[in-house]
């Protein structure tokens, strides 16, 4: 964990252009209106290398549409997406892998028909090189790039401790497994950004534990913005964290500055504090 | 959300850290029955999928040399529902699209081959295998604008875009009369056997080969050249694309993988499939009318993909086979029971109508998902561990 960016921009999108040459990824004044309703009002955030971002809110804060807005699937009224400082422009689902971005869905997502190691040779899509005619005619360089693939899985799925389970159909295994496989597709594709989507729901205190040390791990590799629900993982993982509320961000800071912060107290912990 | 503990592997506990000791309590791979067989296949896939065409092709010689005439024109028919059907197979199980415009696509392929090898034997310009590859072409190419449009369809607006085309297409024939042949279509020469081909046959069976014979070797020759290819697809990286859009759009999207363009290509794969069927129809049936390429058709072909299995190469040809046999052999069976020929033979469209209600009720996966179920208990296994589903 030597890489550690000591300043992160805050909040609006006029500060955050000198700091975000140094930031890996982020999202500068980002509006987003369905009808009426606003989803997101002007919100701004980066990570900066090996660095973990949190992004956390009550229900209907609006975390989903953000990240929908940074993967493409939602395009902003206003704002940009920006990558290694620059503004992305038509920034599409599937161009996202492409540029070196990973992320894991809510739930697990995996394809049901395929295999668990062929969930991940999927994942690791953006490194395959053969093309439609050397697949056809079965090609030595068809069966190269297959095992390529396959070892790169192969690696992914070992690093998550789930190799046991290759030939397996994911529907077949417990939830904690199919949650470890659909990260193992994300890791597959070698990333350097990870968005994370509620990667704890479903998991047990154990288990979620295990998952906050294999985050801190891949800080080494990669940086990692997460959406998340439990506030002992994003407290103990995340090195900034981006609170929302009805839209917008009501807090910016490290986890010791956020849970002071009266604003993120009357949002959103002293309705948590309550619960638990 | 509990953990659902129901299966040994779960007692599987580890740190996510990379070299998690606790590994060793997760169970081995299962030492396959067949794994001896399998090491000793070769690496390559390409010679692997090619032996098992040629254990095809003995098969087929075997099959077509003991049968007799009559036989062989059944097994001519079955070859080019077996093309259509590996091609929809393709399509509708491996990639999800569904299509009731397959008849009319061998349509494409057979008026096509009609036009290139003209009502006269002699005539013909062009060798066979050069005019199916044309049909296949132009069919190919139907595919991309069909497939274009498809793309962007789902479930039942693209069940209906392709029964338009079914219904549509054969209507050309006849609006195009002059050219196509209207009602009566396009009369077609049955093309001769080539010498060489005569005289290797004779070489290793010692029997002549009339015309009948020839276009089911033809038919078949050609069905496992389409097996071998689409099993390539199937096993490598542009089958493996096609499930996963299938199965996750947000997810192969995620991946990198563009689903349009992904969708296209499948249709244009199965379209190109349904031309070779339509050429091979063309020459074993000798006639390209609209009449041959209804709605029925191209419901029969879903129906026998269904039947046999989605998305398994083996449930499309069993399907076909059935599509083929077991209408005669339904009707010989009433007749030989002392019902009158007419009865017979109305039997016989029952009989598949039950068979049909029969899988959908009790075998949704089709014949070749009853067989995997039979196998992984006989093996033993958790049905969602096999390694591989069968080509």
């Amino acid at each position: 964990m030597e890489l550690r960016p000591v300043t992160v921009p805050l909040g609006k999108a006029t500060d955050a252009t000198t700091d975000d040459q140094a930031a890996v990824f982020g999202v500068a004044g980002v509006s987003v209106r369905f009808g009426g309703l606003v989803a997101l009002d002007d919100v701004s955030f980066s990570v900066g290398p090996g660095q973990v971002r949190g992004v956390i809110g009550p229900n209907g804060a609006g975390k989903t549409t953000l990240f929908n807005v940074c993967c493409g699937f939602v395009r902003p009224d206003t704002g940009t997406v920006l990558r290694h400082g620059r503004p992305v422009r038509g920034l599409r689902p599937h161009r996202l892998a492409g540029m070196g971005i990973a992320r894991t869905l809510q739930g697990v997502g995996l394809f049901a028909g395929l295999t668990v190691l062929e969930n991940v040779m999927v994942g690791a899509e953006r490194h395959a090189r053969a093309g439609f005619a050397s697949t056809l005619f079965a090609l030595s360089r068809s069966d190269r790039d297959e095992r390529a693939l396959r070892e790169r899985a192969e690696r992914a799925l070992a690093e998550l401790g789930v190799e046991s389970y290759a030939a397996r159909l994911p529907g077949s295994l417990p939830y904690p497994v199919q949650k470890r496989v659909s990260l193992a597709r994300a890791l597959a594709g070698a990333p350097d950004l990870l968005l994370l989507d509620e990667p704890a729901s479903g998991l047990g205190a154990d288990e979620m534990a295990e998952l906050g040390e294999l985050i801190r791990s891949l800080t080494a590799r990669m940086s990692v913005v997460l959406v998340e629900h439990h506030m002992d993982l994003v407290m103990s993982v995340c090195d900034r964290i981006t609170v929302l509320d009805f839209g917008r961000v009501v807090a910016d800071g490290t986890p010791d500055e956020v849970r002071d912060d009266p604003a993120v107290i009357d949002a959103y912990l002293g309705e948590e504090a309550t619960h638990s | 959300m509990t953990q659902q503990a129901d299966t040994p592997q779960d007692t599987e506990k580890d740190t996510g850290q990379p070299a998690a000791p606790a590994r060793a309590a997760a169970p081995a791979p299962r030492p396959g029955r067949f794994d001896a067989v399998r090491r000793r296949l070769p690496k390559s896939t390409f010679a692997r999928h090619a032996l098992a065409a040629l254990g095809g092709l003995v098969v087929v010689f075997l099959v077509l040399e003991l049968t007799n005439p009559f036989r062989n024109s059944q097994f001519a028919t079955m070859s080019y529902y077996a093309i259509a059907a590996v091609g929809l197979t393709t399509l509708t199980g491996l990639n999800g699209q569904i299509s009731l415009g397959h008849g009319a696509l061998m349509a494409v392929g057979a008026y096509t081959t009609g036009l290139l090898l003209g009502p006269d034997a002699d005539g013909a310009a062009l060798p066979l295998p050069i005019v199916m590859l044309v049909a296949m072409a132009v069919t190919a190419v139907v595919g991309v604008v069909v497939g274009a449009a498809a793309a962007r369809l789902h479930g039942p607006y693209l069940a209906g875009a392709t029964l338009a085309l079914a219904v549509a297409l054969p209507g050309l024939a006849i609006y195009f009369d002059e050219w196509l042949g209207g009602e009566q279509g396009l009369r077609i020469a049955a093309p001769r056997p080539p010498d060489w081909f005569s005289d290797a046959v004779y070489f290793l069976s010692a029997n002549e080969t009339p015309g009948v014979k020839y276009l089911a070797y033809v038919g078949w020759i050609t069905l496992l050249v389409v097996l071998l290819l689409m099993a390539n697809l199937k096993r490598g990286r542009v089958g493996r694309v096609w499930q996963a859009v299938r199965d996750d759009e947000v997810a192969a999207e995620l991946a990198g993988i563009r689903l349009g363009r992904t969708r296209v290509i499948a249709f244009v794969v199965s379209a190109a499939c349904a031309g070779l069927a339509g050429a091979v129809l063309a020459v074993v049936v000798r006639l390209a009318a609209p009449s041959g390429f209804t709605i029925v058709l191209s419901l029969s072909l879903l129906t026998a993909v269904v039947l046999g299995g989605l998305g398994s190469f083996t449930g499309a040809l069993l399907g076909s086979a059935l599509l083929v046999f077991l209408t005669p052999t339904v009707t010989n069976l009433g007749t030989s029971l002392g019902l009158d020929a007419t009865a017979a033979a109305e039997v016989a469209p029952f009989v598949y109508g039950v068979v049909l209600v029969l899988v959908m009720l009790l075998a949704p996966a089709g014949a070749v998902g009853v067989l995997r179920k039979l196998w992984h208990r006989t093996r033993g296994n958790h049905p969602g561990s096999s390694t591989r589903r069968s080509a």
